[in-house]
């Protein structure tokens, strides 16, 4: 299973992290087919930080959910690290998004009776990590969000800045090739939006793939590249020098 | 994820509602205390039963002397005076598997010692007959085949008779005196208690049949050689249906009946009597059971209840699970395990709680209780299975969500 994030193999490094082809996404609402994605083409590469935008509607979460591997295509196909996503069952996207992918929700999803340690811990849970190992992992994630201070704390006890950057340790805690965020500023006020936006640029710095969805320009403006979605279409790519956020 | 991960889990969600963990668990607590408490009190009931029909015997066959009809108006028990010790003899002599046959007669009347004085029952034995009916002596001794062939003028006491004539005092040696009779004291009976119909069994006194005969007025009538009742004691594991045939048989014969002519005797077999009251206190059990049963179930469709709630009030941690790679496997073990665990909970509070529910019967109403090992295995093992069935449907309906939606749900 360690295969997925150690590939040595030179074809699959040259090969961009995340290669989208014709991706295709449709829902059937009663009578009506909605078309959520139309071949969608796009290829990220390793260390790229890229902002996907859009008003609502536009494709941009069902982008983010399939690649994330939450949710299968209709129609074309993705390739995460040089392989193929499509045909895996469904235990196999499991292990997928537990190693190779890392979430980040706009409402942060922490469990609120756990402490910040146990809930940076939960995803090796379900990695077959020992117990003896998973404090020592979660402790690390939590001092690379700069809060190794707070690991006994309850999320209610944190701000909503602090529970974002709980949040991000823990999709960062298995060391993830891709981090997905979804609108993960939406509820946080500017300045606090920027401390997050900040913390994503140093995590880009070290090398972490991040992809990230808003539907807010100040947010995309830290961004490196942004893909614009309008209709279930990527109607533009943009690469762009990014703002510092601190 | 493994047990123990699942296990924690399921442990902190039920501490984050303890109220309700604990009222969901009601039912199980209920029911598995029912079952633990009802059993102990039928298996305890039964176990009495058990024991005093042990004391009778139950490879006992007890022959009485029958009516007799004149003009086809039958006159009672004992009327008859057909059954003699030559019919206790003949058995003895002529049907297999007979290992004892104790004549007896009986009588009513007042015993007198000193200035007290007692109404009792009195037996005139052969020494066979305290062996039939398993009869110890406590002190003193029993009667002989001497007291019997001599008719001495000897007396065995039961315990009753000898607190009311005696109170604490020594009673051997003492004389006593039946009608005008009088008589030596020579053992006292160990104690029977009371027998299945609620009779004192320790108020009789025994004397030697000869000496029964000889100085009981009325008594010896017109035929010497009468008795009113005997003991058949069969070989352990005799077929008792054919002993009791052949025995009919014999008797018939030797009173000289016809075919159309009525038993003048009467016949029962105490195995008769064991096998009812073990069918009715068998009956009882299982009634019971059933009462318990449906406590379960119902505890279980609470459980079930509460996991339903549970999951759609977890419905975003499903999600999440899902999102950080969860199988669909591990959500569905870890609402299982949490409803397990809630049954067995219960289970255990409801093994406590039956145990002294059991216990306190046996001390306030006095009934004898006997806690049952199965009864507790058989009563954890099916509130663990109640916790997997009833757990089953919520754990599959939180297994199959859709992550995506799972994570909209507010």
């Amino acid at each position: 299973m360690d295969s997925d994030r150690a590939q040595s193999d030179p074809a699959a490094v040259a090969a961009p992290l995340v290669a989208v082809e014709a991706l295709t996404r449709r829902y059937r609402m009663g009578p009506q087919t909605v078309h959520a994605l139309e071949g969608v083409t796009v290829a990220i590469h390793r260390g790229e930080f890229v902002a996907v935008m859009g008003p609502s509607g536009s494709g941009k979460s069902t982008f983010m959910n399939l690649l994330g591997c939450l949710d299968r295509p209709d129609a074309g196909q993705y390739r995460l690290n040089g392989r193929e996503v499509a045909g895996l069952s469904s235990d196999a996207l499991a292990a997928l998004r537990n190693r190779s992918i890392g979430f980040v929700f706009q409402s942060f999803n922490l469990l609120p009776r756990q402490t910040a340690l146990a809930n940076v811990a939960l995803p090796m849970v379900y990695a077959a990590v020992g117990h003896g190992q998973r404090e020592e992992r979660a402790l690390a994630a939590l001092e690379a969000v700069g809060l190794r201070g707070r690991a006994g704390h309850r999320p209610t006890q944190l701000s909503g800045g602090q529970q974002q950057r709980v949040a991000i340790a823990r999709a960062l805690v298995n060391e993830p090739l891709l981090l997905l965020a979804d609108e993960p500023t939406g509820a946080l006020d500017t300045a606090t939006s920027i401390e997050i936006m900040a913390l994503f640029q140093r995590l880009n710095r070290r090398g972490i793939t991040i992809v990230l969805v808003t539907h807010e320009p100040e947010v995309a403006r830290f961004a490196g590249r942004v893909l614009h979605f309008r209709d279930g279409c990527l109607t533009a790519d943009l690469v762009q020098a990014p703002e510092a956020a601190a | 994820m493994t047990a123990l991960d699942a296990l924690r889990a399921a442990l902190d969600s039920l501490r984050a509602n303890p109220l309700r963990s604990a009222l969901t668990m009601l039912g199980i607590v209920i029911g598995v205390a029912a079952v633990i408490a009802m059993v102990a009190v039928g298996a305890g009931a039964r176990d009495q039963v058990l024991r005093q029909i042990a004391s009778l015997g139950t490879n006992l066959i007890l022959v009485g002397q029958g009516s007799i009809a004149r003009g086809g108006v039958k006159l009672g028990a004992g009327t008859a005076s057909s059954l003699t010790e030559d019919d206790a003899l003949a058995v003895l002599a002529e049907i297999p598997d007979v290992m004892v046959t104790a004549p007896s007669v009986r009588w009513g009347l007042q015993i007198v010692a000193g200035n007290q004085n007692w109404g009792t029952v009195l037996f005139g034995i052969t020494p066979d007959y305290m062996d039939a009916r398993d009869w110890t002596v406590e002190a003193g001794r029993g009667l002989s085949d001497d007291d019997v062939a001599q008719a001495n003028k000897v007396v065995v006491l039961g315990r009753t008779v000898v607190r009311s004539l005696f109170g604490g005092g020594d009673p051997i040696g003492q004389p006593v005196r039946v009608f005008s009779t009088p008589l030596t004291v020579v053992g006292v009976l160990g104690e029977k208690g009371q027998n299945t119909q609620g009779q004192d069994q320790d108020d009789v006194i025994f004397v030697p049949l000869s000496t029964a005969k000889r100085n009981i007025p009325g008594m010896a009538k017109s035929n010497p050689r009468f008795i009113h009742s005997m003991v058949v004691k069969m070989r352990d594991g005799s077929d008792m249906a054919e002993a009791q045939a052949q025995l009919r048989d014999l008797l018939r014969q030797r009173h000289r009946l016809i075919t159309d002519q009525d038993d003048d005797f009467w016949m029962r077999d105490l195995s008769e009597v064991s096998a009812t009251r073990d069918a009715s206190s068998r009956a009882l059990s299982f009634l019971l059971a059933a009462v318990a049963a449906v406590s379960l179930l119902v505890g279980g469709i609470g459980i079930m209840n509460i996991m339903l709630v549970s999951v759609t009030e977890r419905t975003r941690e499903i999600g999440l699970r899902l999102a950080i790679g969860a199988r669909r496997r591990d959500i569905l073990i870890q609402f299982l395990i949490e409803s397990t665990t809630l049954s067995l909970i219960g289970a255990a509070v409801g093994v406590v709680l039956g145990i002294a529910t059991a216990a306190g019967v046996a001390a306030l109403a006095g009934w004898p209780t006997l806690i049952r090992l199965d009864s507790v295995v058989l009563a954890v093992a099916v509130s663990g299975v109640v916790g997997v069935f009833f757990g089953l449907y919520p754990a599959r309906r939180a297994a199959r969500l859709n992550p995506i939606e799972a994570l909209r749900h507010e």
